[in-house]
């Protein structure tokens, strides 16, 4: 584990001036319409946000393979939570159930 | 009669030691020699008996610590799952609520936590380059910017008591679908509350962290404490990275078309 590594104070500093920008980002564009594609944009920018924290300021590009495979493993466990769930609601009125 | 107990059980010790258990200790001498980083002697006193060194301890941590945020994860994930199930149901009042929430300080409560993800940021290096001034100073920085985090979520929750925006039979019933911005609201203090509830466990964390700092535990031989800490508090802020658009955002682009 090359965790003797010590990450120079510029990139956390670089890491946190991207997040404060994305924050903004994430700002100006909920105030714009994009119709549907309002919530994927500000998604898409939290998850990037999210991966700069993981990787930069919680260091887990230093860590184990091991370390790595559940850290992922975790977000992994998440979408299928929301996948398995979500494809039982979105689908009940697909096929049309007699006597409903 | 403690003393002849005493003496006994060392005796029988000393009889039930075999030749093996000599060479361990031989063994153990000869590393003190430098050789390898057996000898008790040489031993890091932070480090654990069940670890070889401090490189497997810390990574044993940090592991055992993404195992647990993992569990936290998963633990937040169903909340976030009510929260796109009962958007799918009840879109137009996620709208609604969402635009009686004040996105400045919303927007004020993420920069003042990726501050404070900073300065915990630099708190571990600062044990990293076994700087105790350094990891004082922004253990301390970090627990301010989370104290200011939970002062403003108090001036945000006193607003929303006193719109009558709490759920309950007090909540204003005179809303356009005021049963669904209900369980709008109930999500948003039920997700809020537990991460402010996760703030409030970080500061207590960051207080013994900062005591251990202040005497002088922390080396670049030994932090994993800080590190461990670290991990913690950068997930809360994750939380809430997801929790201000998924809130905060939804009706924005109404208000600015006077929507």
């Amino acid at each position: 584990m090359s965790e003797h590594v010590i990450t120079p104070v510029r990139t956390y500093v670089a890491t946190f001036v991207a997040l404060l920008i994305l924050t903004a980002v994430t700002y100006l564009v909920a105030t714009q319409d994009f119709g549907w594609l309002n919530t994927p944009i500000a998604l898409a920018v939290a998850f990037t946000k999210a991966t700069l924290v993981v990787v930069y300021f919680m260091g887990l590009r230093y860590n184990t393979n091991l370390t790595k495979t559940v850290a992922i493993g975790g977000f992994f466990w998440l979408t299928i939570l929301f996948g398995i769930t979500m494809s039982d609601y979105l689908t009940r009125a697909w096929i049309g159930v007699p006597g409903r | 009669m403690p003393n002849f107990t005493n003496s006994r059980a060392s005796t029988s010790l000393g009889a039930g030691g075999d030749l093996e258990s000599q060479k361990t200790m031989a063994a153990s001498h000869a590393s003190s020699a430098g050789l390898s980083a057996h000898g008790h002697a040489d031993h890091n006193p932070n480090l654990q008996h069940h670890f070889y060194s401090m490189d497997q301890q810390l990574e044993a941590s940090t592991l055992g610590m993404w195992v647990f945020l993992v569990t936290e994860i998963m633990f937040f994930g169903g909340m976030f799952m009510v929260y796109i199930l009962y958007r799918h149901l009840y879109p137009e009042a996620w709208v609604l609520g969402s635009n009686h929430l004040n996105v400045s300080l919303g927007a004020l409560n993420t920069g003042v936590l990726i501050c404070s993800s900073l300065t915990m940021v630099l708190a571990v290096r600062a044990a990293q380059t076994s700087s105790r001034s350094g990891q004082i100073l922004h253990l301390i920085l970090t627990m301010a910017l989370g104290s200011v985090f939970l002062v403003v979520k108090y001036f945000e929750y006193a607003q929303k008591f006193e719109h009558h925006l709490v759920p309950g039979p007090h909540f204003d019933m005179s809303l356009p679908q005021a049963n669904q911005q209900q369980l709008f609201f109930s999500i948003y203090f039920m997700m809020t509350g537990i991460h402010a509830l996760h703030m409030i466990v970080g500061l207590g964390l960051m207080m013994t962290i900062l005591v251990m700092a202040w005497r002088g535990k922390f080396s670049a031989t030994y932090y994993t404490p800080v590190e461990v800490s670290g991990l913690y508090w950068h997930f809360v802020d994750i939380v809430w990275i997801f929790l201000f658009p998924l809130l905060y955002l939804l009706g924005a682009h109404l208000g600015a078309h006077g929507g």
